[in-house]
């Protein structure tokens, strides 16, 4: 009769822990939530400053993206093992920079964002912007996880894919946003005139 | 005295079981477990194949009623809460309100109406993640006997005639077939979000820009091409490729995966 009593409790004891565990998570869950739901109020309802991710800048400084709002960007995807499109893409960016007004660029950031983190590092992203003489504010390059990247690049409607060891194919899209962090323009495609852009970002600094 | 004994050491090791069971299931939450392996995606890159790692994925597509206990859970999901730069204005809007789904909708049918964005978040909720297109194209390559039936002629003719078949997103999860992993609805049912859906370079943006997805396009030869296996597969990638992260639609669902180097839980 002892022994029965025995593994009665023990039944209890499993039911009891089966049970316990399940509520516990819960709870947490819950916390984490109400947590997240405050901090986005004031932000604009199509501003990317939504997005929570964390960013490596080329000065090995974290970042959210949000650290950037009150100013005007100018967004690019590339990565620096790229031997085509992406010294266009990055030409195409000095060259909007250079007819831009000198005085206004503290108003501006130049983003450059990389799709291939894996071999973009914040010291190889350091390298490329020293020898690209983009080192400099208002020059930002930025790194995250693969996850990350790709959800930035879900925002930009920009499509990816890594088709060798080194390669990706990818769009060739300039974004333009203002300071609250909504897209204004887009300019698509390589070798497209730059003007319409600065346009774009004129009215905006 | 020893046919009680037996019952209570029988129901002993049953509830113990039981208890061990709850918990497996808790912690896979209706998920199978898939072996990788190396397969050549139809489309992919440069007719490469790719290697598929071990992972677990959802049995089933997620439904109205797991969306719902989400959106309980994140009031910024609900529909009237969620920032237009997440889900555009139709997103949940065949559910009666914020937290109900009303008649018309059963629990048991797959969510629609959903955004990438809050795909990848509820995933991300339950200790999960989206699968990438590799991952789901080799998952959705088996049929009920084998791994790879793409070159089954019956196989594609299913996957075909479903294509055709209208509002099969009305019928409840688990209505088409169990495949080789223990997999159902990954045809015949909805289509589904994957992580890298943007990672598809048919549109015509990036035909014009990018020449290396000219090879890609060509597909398209797809339809003059003898098998019908290149003709389903494009008809997915070409789908993926039309779409944007924060448009909802009413046919496009999703399922979660797990890595299995998260097993057991940290």
């Amino acid at each position: 009769m002892k022994k029965l009593n025995l593994l009665l409790t023990l039944i209890m004891l499993t039911v009891i822990a089966c049970q316990s565990d399940s509520k516990d998570e819960k709870t947490v869950s819950q916390v984490i939530t109400e947590e997240s739901s405050v901090s986005d109020q004031e932000l604009s309802d199509l501003s990317i400053y939504h997005l929570p991710s964390e960013w490596t800048t080329h000065h090995n400084e974290q970042i959210k993206l949000e650290d950037l709002k009150g100013k005007a960007l100018v967004m690019v995807m590339i990565y620096t093992s790229c031997k085509s499109a992406c010294p266009r893409l990055v030409a195409d960016m000095k060259d909007i920079k250079s007819r831009l007004p000198e005085d206004k660029l503290d108003q501006l950031q130049l983003v450059l964002v990389s799709i291939d983190p894996e071999v973009d590092t914040p010291e190889r992203l350091k390298e490329f912007a020293i020898e690209n003489e983009m080192n400099e504010a208002p020059w930002l390059f930025l790194r995250s996880s693969e996850s990350n990247t790709r959800e930035f690049a879900a925002v930009l409607a920009v499509k990816y894919k890594r088709i060798s060891p080194i390669d990706f194919s990818h769009s060739n899209i300039i974004s333009v946003f203002n300071h609250k962090g909504e897209l204004v323009h887009q300019k698509d495609g390589l070798g497209v005139n730059n003007q319409e852009t600065i346009d774009a970002i004129i009215e905006l600094i | 005295m020893t046919s009680v004994k037996f019952i209570v050491s029988f129901s002993f090791v049953l509830s113990l079981f039981s208890c061990f069971q709850l918990r497996a299931q808790e912690q896979n939450e209706q998920m199978a477990f898939i072996e990788g392996g190396s397969f050549t995606p139809l489309y992919g890159a440069k007719n490469q194949s790719v290697d598929v790692d071990d992972f677990y994925m959802d049995i089933y597509p997620v439904t109205n009623a797991d969306f719902l206990e989400f959106v309980v859970e994140n009031p910024k999901w609900r529909a009237s809460q969620v920032p237009a730069i997440f889900a555009e204005s139709k997103y949940l809007s065949h559910w009666r309100s914020d937290l109900e789904i009303g008649e018309e909708i059963m629990n048991t049918q797959a969510v629609t109406m959903i955004s990438w964005f809050a795909a990848k978040n509820y995933c991300e909720a339950r200790g999960k993640r989206l699968p990438t297109v590799d991952e789901w194209e080799y998952v959705a390559m088996a049929d009920q006997i084998v791994k790879d039936a793409r070159e089954k002629k019956s196989y594609n003719q299913l996957i075909l005639s479903w294509y055709e078949e209208p509002q099969s997103f009305k019928k409840p999860i688990g209505s088409t077939f169990k495949n080789y992993w223990g997999i159902y609805d990954l045809h015949g049912l909805v289509w589904e979000w994957t992580a890298d859906f943007n990672s598809i370079l048919i549109t015509g943006e990036s035909r014009k820009d990018v020449d290396k997805d000219i090879k890609q396009f060509c597909g398209s030869a797809a339809v003059t091409a003898t098998d019908l296996m290149n003709y389903a597969a494009f008809m997915r990638y070409a789908f993926r490729g039309s779409l944007e992260a924060n448009y909802t639609i009413r046919n496009q669902g999703f399922r979660c995966v797990k890595d299995v180097s998260l097993e057991p839980k940290k």
